[in-house]
């Protein structure tokens, strides 16, 4: 297998150059098992198309979503300050990123802490680089497999991004079916709201289950997300259906990355 | 003559009680913290014309929204009507109105048939909540009274609108007598089947009718009026300028927290002095979040007063979905029900002379248990999904942040978090120095 060139921000400083994005990874994305395949799949691709980006490596830290959902203004803001400070210091103009907590707060909750970016998520910037044919993709393995997308809350509800990942899905030519509750009225996976890091309320149910027995209602090859908390959610509710046979849970950077051979 | 007296005095009662309590309410939401809603007013107007008047987040469900789109069409249309009634009362005229003619009989013929699909659209409200049971309408916070004035209002709405079909049925066969006082204006299409309701009654029985009918009308709609003020059928007037007030930023945005900003930015100046002593707080002491009502916005408050306690916040809601405690809509319920207590407590404070109302209650766990708190994820499908574009979101993240900030009251596993988070970068324990071990990891 290739090496992933993945430049950090310090490298280019040093080198004297600016990439024309810097891809923000985030905490699921550098240290999740699962979700570091995400990042992985998602470098390939830009590494494929040749593009020029860079990631803040060891200088990157958490955004502070989750202690702002859970009531720690206090701490989301130094971080949020801490993080604008290294963004602003290597005057990053674009950023894309594989997680829409991540995406959320960088493009709505920093400008006013004096962090302005033009922020995308990877579903956005993966659809983009197809527009403008610098990626082609064809089905490859998923040609005619059902699909259906889970909405991530902090992508669709949140920021009103439905079409990008359904655009990349039919792309693969494959048959995008939807589940009951879709785009803006698609249910939580159960993870937002810091609830990813702890047990969850006294109830009849966990969340991932109801969300996971919906999906597996209509039957579909493979389950996608655009979220690395939603992998982990509707990974474990598969398991616990005892469905990983039959249904895949992927990251649309992974259907295309392996889609195209990746 | 003496009717007259009696209509105005009636309907000079009805408006001054129904000022004061509105005044009331005002007040109420008056004494949230500021937050300035006061820009992009083209966006808001437009939102209002199609969230507000053109119902649009009603009709996602299409059943109980086209027979609401009824009820509130006819109930507008209707009150034309009304103001013939009000004319004639005060002039002691009858359907003064009439002059127009053939118009005249067009309209009344239409409000007729409005009023007719009026009755029976609350019919089937009533059959819904009550014979079928719809899950939507039951729920921990639906206790007696909620449940009551639901009916009330359908009631209500059932026996106003079968006062007017009688009356003009009344009225049709007085002109048929040729009744004096009672102008030939025709008969009008629904109520002409309604006149063998009188049978065989003489002239002096369906004037007492038609007239017993017109008071009970009117009278009625005067109550109904002074009852909104107490009712979740207050919304009818609160949705147009709370969904005017609505949050126009995305809604993943949490606000940014001004006084944190002010500490933090201190504490990043590298100009400050570490050793400085803060500065001197002016005034009360900024609490961090929210505990009581009095420490959220007008417009979260507003909201409370707006909300029509159709759960469909709730019923979207993941958690309660999943059998947690926590209800959007009682967010709602009791933002509106605590500041309810909390404005009679500080008018009563004021009349006997005391300075500060306490009386140790707060919304935070009085009203609203950190378990349901605790068990929101952000979703924002209670947002999404309530027709007069209510925040209960905003209401929970702003109780949490008093739970945290000013309590330090984490579960543990979230307090592990923030520590992982302060230290390494992370929300779990992982050292920042590994944060590009993946670029080397099969
Ligand atoms: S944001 Fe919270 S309260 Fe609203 S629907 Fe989602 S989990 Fe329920
Ligand atoms: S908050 Fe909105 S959706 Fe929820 S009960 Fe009230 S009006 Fe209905």
């Amino acid at each position: 297998m290739s090496e992933l060139k993945v430049p950090t921000m310090a490298e280019m400083m040093a080198s004297g150059q600016q990439p024309d994005v810097l891809f923000w990874v985030g905490c699921a994305g550098s240290f999740d098992d699962r979700a570091k395949k995400i990042t992985r799949a998602f470098v390939k691709i830009l590494n494929k198309v040749g593009v020029n980006f860079a990631v803040l490596g060891t200088e990157e830290s958490c955004t502070g979503d989750p202690a702002k959902r859970a009531g720690n203004e206090f701490l989301f803001q130094m971080q949020a300050m801490g993080n604008i400070q290294v963004l602003n210091a290597y005057e990053v103009k674009s950023i894309v990123t594989t997680c829409p907590h991540c995406f959320n707060t960088l493009k709505n909750e920093y400008p006013e802490l004096g962090g302005n970016y033009e922020v995308k998520h990877h579903s956005q910037y993966l659809q983009e680089l197809i527009d403008d044919g610098k990626l082609t993709v064809e089905g490859g393995e998923f040609k005619g497999k059902k699909i259906t997308f889970h909405d991530p809350c902090y992508l669709g509800r949140a920021n009103d991004v439905y079409e990008a990942p359904r655009t990349l899905v039919q792309k693969l030519d494959a048959e995008l079916v939807e589940m009951k509750r879709c785009k803006s009225k698609g249910l939580c996976c159960g993870a937002g709201g810091a609830q990813m890091f702890k047990e969850a309320e006294k109830g009849n149910k966990e969340i991932n289950v109801e969300r996971t027995e919906e999906a597996l209602e209509i039957k579909p090859d493979v389950i996608a997300t655009g979220c690395p908390f939603c992998m982990t959610m509707m990974t474990d509710g598969v398991k616990l259906a005892e469905k990983e046979k039959d249904v895949q849970v992927f990251d649309l950077a992974e259907l295309i990355a392996s889609a195209n051979d990746l | 003559m003496i009717s007259i007296v009696i209509f105005c005095v009636a309907l000079v009662l009805a408006s001054l009680l129904f000022a004061k309590n509105v005044r009331a309410i005002m007040a109420n939401i008056k004494l949230g913290k500021d937050l300035d809603r006061s820009d992009r007013k083209g966006e808001r107007l437009s939102l209002m014309a199609r969230v507000a008047l053109g119902q649009s987040k009603m009709v996602v469900r299409p059943v109980s929204g086209l027979l609401h789109i009824i009820v509130y069409v006819g109930f507008i249309i209707i009150n034309i009507e009304v103001l013939e009634i009000v004319i004639d009362g005060i002039t002691g005229k009858h359907r003064v109105f009439a002059f127009m003619g053939g118009f005249y009989h067009f309209l009344i013929s239409a409000f007729e048939g409005l009023a007719l699909l009026v009755l029976v659209s609350c019919l089937i409200f009533l059959i819904r909540r009550n014979v079928l049971r719809i899950k939507r309408f039951f729920g921990n916070e639906m206790t007696s009274w909620p449940k009551t004035d639901a009916n009330l209002i359908l009631i209500t709405e059932v026996l106003l609108m079968s006062a007017f079909l009688l009356m003009n049925a009344a009225d049709t066969q007085l002109q048929a007598l040729g009744s004096e006082h009672y102008t030939q204006v025709g008969s009008f299409p629904i109520s002409r089947h309604l006149v063998g309701l009188f049978g065989s009654a003489g002239e002096t029985g369906l004037i007492m009718a038609e007239r017993g009918l017109w008071w009970f009308h009117i009278i009625g709609i005067f109550a109904f009026l002074n009852y909104l003020p107490y009712s979740k059928h207050f919304h009818i007037l609160l949705a147009f300028p709370n969904v005017f007030y609505s949050k126009l930023a995305p809604k993943g945005q949490l606000t940014n927290m001004a006084a944190v900003k002010k500490e933090v930015e201190l504490m990043f100046d590298p100009n400050a002095d570490p050793y400085a002593a803060p500065p001197e707080p002016v005034g009360e002491p900024e609490r961090f979040g929210a505990k009581d009502v009095t420490d959220l916005t007008w417009k979260q408050l507003m909201d409370g007063y707006t909300c029509t306690e159709c759960g469909r916040c709730t019923d979207v809601c993941p958690a309660n979905i999943t059998g947690k405690s926590l209800s959007p809509r009682k967010i709602m319920m009791d933002t509106r029900d605590r500041l309810d207590e909390v404005g009679k407590g500080i008018r009563t404070a004021k009349k006997k002379g005391v300075e500060k109302f306490d009386d140790g209650k707060s919304l935070l766990r009085d009203y609203i248990s950190e378990e349901e708190l605790l068990a929101c994820t952000s979703c924002n499908a209670c947002t999404d999904a309530c027709p007069v574009n209510n925040d209960p979101l905003s209401v929970i993240v702003d109780l949490r942040r008093y739970l945290i900030m000013e309590e330090s009251k984490a579960p543990a596993e979230w307090t592990g978090v923030f520590t992982n988070i302060e230290n390494n970068g992370a929300p779990w324990q992982f050292a920042q120095a590994d944060r590009l071990n993946w670029k080397n990891e099969a």
